[in-house]
């Protein structure tokens, strides 16, 4: 479980007190003493005259689920999208496992096993299953047909497909040669996350993974958050439905206005304080 | 209409495990449905995308070799495999761009520029014919890094900017060749080598053909079997998601024009061959054409579906079909006629595949 992880961690890490972070009830068990995994620190991201971050710090623990909420425009998206290397942050620093980095492009951040499925944008439909989950990575078969001819190895893709669907527990996808148009919300959805946890070893985002998708689907991508957590990979979650927020998150991280408002945990405030405190009713 | 019912086979291996996911999962299985026939065919054509092109060919031979005993004569489909040759590796470039939602109206323009710099060098300049020929192929390949650069420089649509360097290619060769036509007997003979054919038991094939053929090959298994095939119908599907899956998408773009421009330089080639002369008044409409031939081969106008075999297909049809209704003594009017038709058939059969799930 996540706690373990976090005490394991405890006689190491200095604690790290998060200037900008004063809201009360921050302090849940598993941020004390604990180095985060990643850190932000006075994110700006400005499109024109439009201020869509406006000095966002965050940190992510290990094991944790941190949910990120806020209203339309809050800053949401553009803060994973500074996180994850789709947007390129104009102030501020990331660091990752205590070491300064900067993302420049997606792959920067994939390199450095942080993985995010975008809302929306998750997969390429007429592509397979297999085929998207290595999309951008692509395995190659080994000697001259690989090296030279630069032949894709797809028995080892499917294989490999197959396996990291088994540990996560999907067993609604038998068929990893199908084109993901020819799939369920629920099952692209699924395909979109196993990318994510295939190849995210130290963080895995989520953007409103739930968003389109029915009650019955919403629970299994859930399911699957909690099994990454419960493997020790922290995951950021993005999203709209408070009830399921409540229902995984061990953080809560408020946006409002393109700034942290507070980081609350579902045991220090009800959900309707979150919502006061992302309407401003509230002082985080 | 009631949508049809789905009816759900709950795997009993599955149901051992955790029950609640299990029983949910199995209700979410779309694909173990019960299908209509006709469901059933158009998921087959939908997953085959060459198929319903090579069904059509298949028709259509039959169909004129009953009209017409002619038809069917070696020398005939020899014929039409010639006259098929220049669009088809047009189409083949064509298809390239289509794949990734573009679509490239300065095919055929370029394909002339590049075949009057090869001709007027090896011909005026006295340039040996290999040399004459690299020239020509870097000539196509700078159109492509053109378009390539306009496309993901500029961000323009590929429309618009082809649009523009189809009367820049075609303002260049007029400025070039002064808008003389040289003559194949005027080359030397590497330049018109692609024109000539090899019996193959009893049939001529010609060595265009067979540079086509090599092509569709090359470009088949490049979009298959590597990386960059995958990203090819990636970004065609939905660029933002390619990029942010960490494919690069502005470098598969350029090198996808780039590609096809090559491509089209091996064209011009084939048609020094095919008409022994190098005109800057040809193969201008070229671009419909190739367009033509990609659409009735079942490749998608909006990205990410298709497949080279089709649009070989697709090309075969056209050529198929101007050849049977010329030899049924119809007008040159009715061939225009029936293309038209094959290519709105095609799109609204396309259409309706689409919808299959």
């Amino acid at each position: 479980m996540a706690t373990t992880t976090a005490s394991a961690a405890n006689m190491a890490a200095p604690s790290v007190a998060a200037p900008g972070t004063e809201a009360p009830g921050t302090a849940a068990p598993i941020t004390e003493g604990v180095t985060p995994v990643l850190t932000a620190r006075g994110l700006v991201k400005t499109y024109g005259r439009v201020v869509g971050l406006d000095g966002v710090d965050l940190d992510l623990y290990p094991g944790e689920v941190l949910a990120i909420i806020g209203d339309n425009g809050a800053g949401k998206s553009t803060l994973i999208k500074c996180l994850t290397g789709a947007e390129i942050a104009d102030a501020g620093t990331i660091e990752l496992d205590g070491k300064r980095v900067q993302f420049r492009r997606p792959e920067d951040a994939k390199e450095h096993g942080i993985e995010a499925v975008y809302q929306n944008l998750a997969v390429s439909p007429a592509l397979d299953v297999a085929s998207n989950l290595f999309l951008g990575r692509e395995i190659r078969k080994a000697g001259v047909l690989g090296s030279l001819l630069r032949q894709l190895d797809t028995k080892k893709m499917r294989e490999r497909t197959r396996e990291e669907l088994k540990r996560l527990g999907i067993t609604t996808l038998q068929d990893v040669t199908v084109p993901i148009e020819s799939l369920s919300g629920g099952q692209r959805q699924a395909v979109a996350v196993a990318r994510a946890a295939a190849f995210g070893s130290k963080v895995v985002v989520l953007d409103e993974p739930t968003a389109a998708l029915g009650v019955r689907e919403s629970g299994q991508v859930l399911d699957l958050v909690r099994r990454l957590r419960d493997a020790g990979t922290p995951v950021i979650l993005i999203s709209h439905n408070m009830p399921q927020v409540f229902e995984v998150a061990d953080r809560i991280h408020i946006q409002r206005l393109g700034r942290c408002a507070a980081t609350i945990t579902p045991q220090s405030h009800s959900r309707t304080d979150a919502v006061a405190i992302m309407t401003g009713a509230l002082e985080g | 209409m009631a949508p049809p019912k789905r009816r759900h086979r709950v795997n009993l291996k599955d149901e051992d495990m955790t029950p609640s996911i299990e029983t949910e999962s199995a209700a979410a299985l779309v694909f173990d449905t019960a299908q209509t026939p006709v469901q059933r065919v158009r998921s087959v054509l939908h997953r085959y995308p060459a198929l319903s092109p090579a069904v059509v060919l298949l028709i259509s031979v039959i169909v004129f070799g009953m009209l017409n005993e002619r038809f069917l004569l070696p020398a005939n489909l020899s014929l039409i495999t010639q006259q098929v040759a220049i669009v088809g590796t047009v189409a083949l470039a064509q298809t390239l761009i289509i794949l990734t939602a573009g679509i490239d109206l300065s095919v055929g323009t370029a394909m002339v520029l590049a075949s009057m710099v090869m001709a007027v060098a090896a011909s005026e300049n006295g340039v040996a014919a290999p040399v004459a020929l690299l020239m020509g192929l870097v000539v196509g390949l700078l159109s492509g890094l053109l378009n390539g650069m306009l496309v993901t420089k500029l961000k323009l649509p590929p429309f618009i900017v082809t649009l523009g360097t189809y009367s820049i290619f075609l303002a260049l060769t007029l400025l070039y060749s002064k808008g003389s036509t040289v003559r194949g007997s005027d080359m030397p003979a590497i330049m018109t080598w692609t024109g000539k054919s090899f019996p193959v038991g009893g049939v001529s094939v010609s060595y265009g053909v067979v540079i086509m053929f090599v092509l569709y090959v090359i470009v088949a298994w490049a979009l298959v079997t590597t990386a960059w095939g995958r990203h090819v119908y990636a970004v065609g599907d939905d660029p933002e998601a390619a990029r942010l899956a960490g494919v690069r998408t502005t470098w598969v773009l350029r090198s996808v024009y780039i590609s096809a421009g090559s491509i089209i330089a091996i064209a011009a080639w084939l048609q020094i061959g095919r008409t022994s002369a190098a005109s800057p008044n040809a193969g201008a409409d070229l671009n419909l054409d190739s367009i033509t031939a990609v659409v009735i081969g079942g490749t998608s106008l909006f990205g990410g579906r298709g497949t080279v075999w089709g649009t070989l297909l697709g090309a075969l049809i056209v050529g198929v079909f101007r050849n049977g209704l010329s030899l049924a003594g119809l007008d040159v009017l009715y061939q225009t006629l029936a293309v038209g038709i094959l290519v709105i058939v095609a799109v609204s059969v396309d259409q309706w595949i689409r919808k299959a799930r």
